[in-house]
């Protein structure tokens, strides 16, 4: 009997999807057309927010950032699971490699995905909003946290409604609730972090934002076997 | 590549799609240098059997059972030994020949050899066409390439359906070659209507007259 490397398997995975993208662009246009036009919108309305310093200000930054992330997100992040159902290579996938291999893999790339959204939505909202963080170090953690959340939410969401007739509205409605208190602690922690507080301030929401992504990922490890055999 | 000889059972099995059964109580074994063809008019249900033998659908009623030597193997084990040809299973349309054969040995844990998927490629008639995207193959080409992926990893369960709708004569004569190869490896089963690979099997199972094999 063989016996596949788990990570030499998902990493194959990983270069699969990332290769298949970068040649088809499905995705990755999807994210950028949406976390443009979202930004440049925003900020034509609104203008360079981050100039002020108060509250007010601050939040705003806060909620737009994540509805941008969140919304450029679903519109492109269920294509993990989704364009292998509709091409009709799903089965080749779960022909040759375990589930664990291909939820790590399509995880580490939606992850990627994410990674790259928020760099860009960032270098877009300092371009175009004038963008000023109080504490770097913060900022950054609570886009990683929030991001890596995300990635997961979205990896086992986009498997569950990969075989759905009505995938696109589904992914959304089941997205949604699932992430809503992740997207309230991550604007908690960014908005602390454009202000300029101390780690220490943060402290409660990191750990929060720590503790939902153990539990998804731990959940979804259990539940993916099930919804990937289906 | 495994060396105990394989045996495939199949116990009062049936399948069906909201209250229509598409066949129910199909019963059989098939040993070792055995190949079975199943046959029948369209909607009996032959490819529906093949991707339940490959554990890609559940039965709704009934077993399908796995042994290697003695043992009793789990589907997730029978995953490994099995290797599943069929039209209605897509390759990436953006990958080339020899990225497929290298996705498939890293996710089966195999030798990522450039002189093994060169020699696949060259028997199953890709040799030059290794460096292409899928989506500029056509039809045969791309079920040829399917040839050389299960080829690969060389399985003791051959599941082929339809194995040369799409084939010129070449072909043909190649997946006939592969069938009487696979009798020294293991289990062949086809799902055909085809006259000419009819003749390939030891046993025919008529989905649309009889649940047996004979």
């Amino acid at each position: 009997m063989f016996s596949p490397s788990l990570w030499r398997s998902t990493w194959a995975i990983l270069r699969k999807d990332l290769r298949a993208e970068l040649r088809g662009r499905v995705a990755i246009n999807t994210l950028l057309l949406f976390a443009i036009t979202t930004v440049v919108l925003v900020s034509f309305r609104l203008g360079p927010l981050g100039i002020s310093r108060d509250q007010r200000a601050v939040t705003s930054i806060a909620v737009l950032l994540w509805i941008a992330i969140f919304f450029a997100a679903m519109s492109g992040l269920s294509r993990s699971f989704v364009a292998e159902e509709e091409a009709g290579t799903a089965p080749l996938l779960r022909l040759a490699a375990s589930p664990a291999a291909v939820f790590a893999g399509k995880l580490l790339y939606n992850l990627l995905l994410v990674a790259v959204l928020e760099a860009l939505v960032v270098l877009l909202f300092a371009a175009l909003m004038n963008l000023r963080v109080g504490n770097p170090g913060l900022f950054a953690a609570s886009l990683a946290a929030g991001g890596v959340g995300l990635g997961v939410a979205t990896t086992i969401i986009a498997a569950l409604v990969a075989r759905a007739s009505v995938r696109g509205a589904l992914f959304t409605v089941l997205a949604f609730p699932l992430l809503l208190p992740l997207l309230v602690v991550a604007v908690g922690a960014t908005e602390l972090a454009l202000a300029g507080a101390g780690w220490s301030k943060a402290w409660p929401e990191l750990r929060l934002l720590a503790a939902y992504v153990l539990a998804l990922l731990a959940a979804s490890l259990l539940l993916f076997e099930q919804v990937w055999e289906g | 590549m495994n060396t105990e000889a394989v045996c495939l059972e199949i116990a009062c099995l049936g399948k069906r799609y909201g209250s229509r059964w598409v066949f129910d109580n199909l019963s059989a074994t098939i040993q070792q240098g055995e190949t079975l063809v199943i046959a029948g008019p369209n909607g009996a249900g032959k490819s529906t059997l093949l991707r339940l033998l490959a554990g890609l659908e559940q039965p709704s009623a009934g077993t399908i059972s796995y042994r290697v030597g003695k043992r009793r193997i789990s589907p997730s084990q029978a995953r490994q030994i099995l290797g599943l040809v069929a039209l209605d299973i897509r390759l990436y349309r953006e990958l080339t020949a020899l990225e497929h054969l290298r996705l498939f040995a890293d996710l089966r844990g195999l030798s990522d050899d450039a002189a093994i998927s060169g020699a696949l490629l060259e028997r199953v008639g890709l040799a030059e066409r290794a460096n292409d995207r899928v989506a500029s193959y056509s039809s045969g080409m791309a079920l040829r390439l399917k040839y050389a992926l299960m080829l690969l990893h060389r399985p003791a369960i051959l599941l082929l359906d339809e194995p040369t709708a799409m084939l010129d004569v070449g072909g043909r004569a190649m997946v006939a070659g592969l069938v009487e190869e696979q009798r020294e490896r293991g289990i062949a089963i086809i799902a055909t209507n085809d006259p000419r690979e009819l003749a390939l099997g030891d046993y025919l199972l008529n989905l649309g007259v009889t649940g047996e094999t004979s």
